[in-house]
């Protein structure tokens, strides 16, 4: 499989300057709100703390929860499955579907059922599947997946969206206003939510002394694909459980003001059974799950809840859009987690990071992030996945920076090189750094020459 | 007090000026400083790119080169926080553990170790941005990030505060990285210079005449960018103001 090429995905992305800048902007806001919202509530670094305990303490003890969240959900009337992965995953929603007739499935955002690719899935067997987060159907119809995990559609600007929007679901075209073009997705999406016979979400937590889950939201669109069908699904990662209800409020506190700088989201749905007359599943998903959480360096990325804070806050995704990532977690966090999907396909992600260290800090649960890509690294070189170049220039330069002989004949041939070489020969594309920056002027001495002279030998 | 000096590859290249500024404000503060003859890197280029087998050796020279040293001194917070955070491509000895340790940023150094009241020397009558290189500020911890809820502490604010005529400016982001990232500005060039043009923009709005920053590796790239966008402004180690270097 083709490794993904971020940085020639990024190269096009800035090359488009008004979406760039305009993406720039947006998710920098989002920062800046975040940073208003959260330091406005004096423990908000205690929070982050005892967020971070209270989902390692689970991570620890994951089974344990798994299995009393398990028997809770079965008293409470609903239904619990376990997928192993993303097959198993599709398989067992398909298998509901069917047996019980549905065609029409309404479905809010859910990151998962993206990493397990189920639209198409159930598509290719006949289920109709409609996304009625407006980012999130903004994508679908213009078939391309979410860029961003909170705002699926932050690097199109608003005439995109009314070019795909006249496209496929009938809008004016060249009407651009945003409110005509909300109203417009409004008033095509409610039709389906009267005709599905399913409904799906997913949660952002589930707690294990209840067996209840929670979804978070800002359109209502959950509540309706939940409430309105008398199937819903929900498709739960099994990392997202919590041990008990008073928890809850600890990261409903962090959630939205990491996510989008508001103190919380418009919607925050408790589902525990189903309603009279209707059917709840859960499906609780693995897909390599249990398998990072026994990755000594990488277990604590499980404790992710998802605000994308880090995507708002990093300098490289500002300038080079989720879709460069080519996964489908994109960011900081997708840079640590793309790779335990598949490590050569992702092995450049790691690099798209300056190691700044912002998505750190802006983390609720404190996951080391910077840290782990570090590690990343180590992993990637370790299986002999850097790309032959980056290779080669690191053993040629750690045999180099081993020698103080070899060192000093290399800082004094580049000098030289610099001095005396045309132009032409400096600021050609096969040096990267000359294409858009100066080289630094050879000064007529290093600074070892300089100490020698005016210092002496010891 | 013996303090080593380390005087990071690219700065013995490029800006042999930053290094002599580091000695002489050392020697002025009346500190017996020592470079070594035979260091060359502290391995972080190679342990960063992920080799850590292409690291061991540069890491070994390096603790040959300072291990008898009381501190270690380095004007590059990427340099330090690797020697004191990463330096692990070889064995832990006692020997490698006290180098790692006693190794420091040469504004931690000063703010913390020497305790510097007051630079009589220095006079810089110039609108300075400031600009916290990402390891030094956020590994480092010299000063508050933007990100953290916690009081403004600035160490390097400490330090510049008592040089005489300085003016600070603020940059709207201030402390959002700049896109140096050490091979990432190779690799992800089209990022990294990206990101370097927004942040010589933004302090060139804010009305600085120089960014001044304890990491010349982050201005050696900043001052590629403004050069090829023809931005006029000037680039600055701290130590070459705090030596007391007028313009």
């Amino acid at each position: 499989m083709r490794r993904i090429d971020h940085a020639e995905a990024a190269s096009q992305f800035i090359a488009a300057k008004a979406h760039q800048e305009f993406h720039d902007r947006r998710l920098w806001d989002l920062r800046l709100k975040r940073d208003r919202e959260a330091h406005g509530i004096p423990e908000w670094e205690e929070l982050r703390a005892l967020a971070s305990q209270i989902k390692e303490h689970t991570l620890a003890r994951l089974s344990d929860y798994l299995e009393e969240f398990e028997s809770r959900v079965k008293e409470n009337g609903a239904h619990v499955h376990w997928a192993r992965d993303a097959t198993e995953h599709n398989q067992i929603v398909y298998d509901i579907l069917s047996t019980r007739g549905a065609k029409t499935l309404v479905k809010s955002k859910s990151m998962l059922t993206e990493e397990c690719d189920m639209r198409p899935f159930l598509e290719r067997r006949g289920i109709e599947v409609i996304e009625t987060d407006l980012g999130e159907r903004i994508q679908q119809l213009d078939d391309e997946p979410p860029s961003h995990i909170v705002v699926p559609a932050v690097h199109k600007l608003r005439g995109d969206v009314s070019d795909v929007f006249a496209r496929t679901i009938g809008a004016q075209p060249g009407n651009d206003d945003i409110h005509y073009l909300a109203e417009t997705q409004r008033q095509t999406t409610r039709p389906y939510f009267l005709r599905a016979q399913a409904g799906m979400t997913g949660a952002n937590f589930a707690v294990a002394e209840t067996g209840s889950f929670v979804v978070c939201t800002n359109e209502g669109n959950a509540d309706l694909s939940a409430n309105v069908p008398k199937l819903h699904i929900a498709s739960i990662g099994i990392e997202k459980m919590i041990p008990r209800i008073e928890h809850l409020g600890v990261f409903i506190r962090l959630l939205s003001r990491s996510a989008l700088g508001s103190p919380i989201t418009q919607y925050t749905s408790h589902f525990r059974a189903p309603r009279e007359g209707g059917e709840l599943h859960i499906v609780l998903v693995d897909n390599g799950r249990s398998e990072r959480l026994g990755m000594r360096d990488f277990w604590h990325s499980l404790k992710c809840i998802r605000c994308g804070a880090c995507m708002n806050t990093c300098p490289v995704y500002r300038r080079s859009g989720g879709l460069s990532y080519g996964a489908t977690y994109s960011g900081p966090i997708g840079v640590i987690i793309d790779p335990t999907f598949n490590i050569r396909k992702y092995s450049n992600l790691p690099f798209a990071s300056t190691l700044n260290g912002s998505c750190t800090n802006v983390c609720p649960v404190k996951i080391d992030i910077h840290e782990q890509i570090y590690k990343w690294r180590q992993i990637i070189a370790e299986r002999n996945q850097l790309p032959f170049v980056k290779k080669e220039m690191m053993r040629i330069a750690g045999k180099v920076l081993a020698d103080p002989k070899l060192y000093r004949a290399a800082v004094s041939a580049a000098g030289l090189a610099i001095e005396h070489l045309p132009r032409f020969a400096i600021y050609n594309w096969l040096n990267p750094w000359g294409r858009q920056r100066e080289i630094p002027e050879a000064p007529q001495q290093t600074f070892r020459g300089w100490y020698l002279e005016h210092r002496g030998r010891p | 007090m013996r303090v080593g000096l380390f005087i990071p590859c690219y700065v013995d290249a490029f800006f042999p000026a930053v290094g002599i500024a580091t000695l002489e404000l050392l020697e002025r503060l009346r500190v017996e400083v020592v470079y070594p003859l035979d260091q060359t890197c502290c391995g972080q280029m190679m342990a960063n790119s992920g080799s850590q087998k292409d690291a061991a050796g540069a890491e070994a020279l390096f603790v040959a080169n300072f291990k008898d040293f009381d501190h270690i001194v380095t004007p590059s917070g990427s340099c330090a926080y690797h020697v004191r955070e990463h330096l692990d491509a070889i064995a832990q000895t006692a020997e490698v553990r006290k180098t790692r340790s006693n190794t420091y940023e040469l504004v931690e150094f000063l703010h913390d170790v020497l305790k510097v009241e007051a630079f009589p020397w220095a006079e810089f009558p110039h609108k300075v941005g400031l600009h916290n290189g990402c390891t030094t500020l956020r590994k480092l911890r010299t000063a508050k990030a933007s990100e953290i809820d916690e009081p403004f502490f600035s160490k390097p604010l400490d330090l510049l505060s008592k040089v005489r005529g300085i003016e600070f400016v603020r940059p709207s982001r201030a402390d959002e990285c700049c896109g140096f990232g050490g091979t990432f500005s190779v690799f992800e060039e089209p990022v990294s210079a990206k990101m370097g043009y927004d942040k010589v923009a933004d302090h060139h709005a804010a009305g600085a005449e120089y960014i001044v920053s304890a990491d010349m590796s982050c201005l050696m790239h900043q001052k590629g960018c403004a050069e090829r966008v023809g931005l006029d402004i000037r680039f600055i180690h701290i130590a070459q103001i705090l030596n007391g270097d007028r313009a």
